[in-house]
């Protein structure tokens, strides 16, 4: 059994998952802070 | 503890710890996982899956660290009313229930090769699902629930949190309790059982994936304020 596909399935999940929460959290905030200044100057 | 009720002196704080924590975790995580996969030696009974070691372990670790965090913001809503302690209980839980994901996910593909199975009913796995499943239910009663323009949890929602600690104790002694699939406990207190040749790198991913989750749960603070900016901004236009 060639052990270098569960490992590499393994890590390829966790860079998938970290990837996607990190990009989801990091676009959020960017526009709820853009939204709230532009909120503050009008 | 008050002091940072308000919330322009936590962003103020929040903004730079952001990136602080950001950039340094991804480096340690990315730098343990290479060493984990290309420099440590293969296992002598379970060859190379034991390189899962180094993302599984930090993920069960996050998983659980999560919900304590969840459990500790409850305390600190309900009994000191502090209105980040609310947000913080809402940005802990997507991150907690990824990296819990992560753990099972992980966790299964190792035991395929290693114990011949995908699943087992047993303490530990079924535990940590439970886990899973309590996140699930944290975030779509905060969803569900008035969060009083705050931003925050309800209170119900935080009691949610509060109760579904009790799995946390259970997830860590379930080894011990009942007979698993599922090595028992490796590391302790006392030292660890794992060999340090293959062990060093674990501190690197442990330390790394602990930065990026606190980096992330700022992140989603940052953005429930804002968004409680904006909220605030349109109920005064709309009053006149």
């Amino acid at each position: 059994m060639n052990h270098w596909a569960f490992v590499i399935a393994a890590y390829a999940v966790t860079f998938v998952g970290t990837a996607a929460v990190s990009w989801v959290s990091w676009r959020g905030m960017r526009r709820a802070e853009a939204e709230a200044e532009r909120a503050g100057r009008a | 503890m008050h002091r940072f009720a308000n919330p322009s002196r936590f962003l103020k704080i929040a903004r730079p710890l952001t990136g602080w924590l950001f950039w340094p975790g991804l480096v340690l995580l990315v730098a343990g996982a290479l060493c984990g996969l290309l420099v440590t030696p293969a296992d002598y009974l379970q060859g190379d899956t034991v390189r899962i070691l180094y993302i599984h372990v930090p993920a069960a670790w996050l998983g659980m660290a999560g919900w304590s965090g969840i459990a500790v913001a409850a305390i600190v809503q309900l009994v000191w009313r502090h209105p980040l302690a609310a947000i913080a209980g809402r940005a802990v839980a997507a991150p907690g229930a990824l990296f819990t994901a992560i753990c099972l996910a992980t966790g299964s593909i190792w035991g395929r090769p290693t114990w011949g199975t995908w699943w087992e009913w047993d303490g530990r796995m079924t535990s940590m699902l439970v886990l899973l499943f309590l996140y699930l239910g944290y975030i779509a009663l905060a969803n569900a629930s008035p969060r009083d323009g705050q931003g925050g949890v309800s209170p119900v929602t935080a009691i949610f949190g509060l109760v579904g600690a009790i799995n946390i104790p259970i997830i860590n002694r379930s080894v011990v309790w009942w007979n698993s699939l599922h090595q028992g406990p490796s590391i302790t207190m006392r030292g660890s059982s794992i060999d340090g040749s293959i062990l060093w790198p674990l501190g690197f991913t442990l330390l790394g994936f602990s930065l990026w989750f606190g980096a992330i749960v700022l992140m989603r603070m940052r953005t429930i304020l804002a968004r409680n900016k904006v909220e605030a901004r349109l109920q005064r236009l709309a009053r006149g």
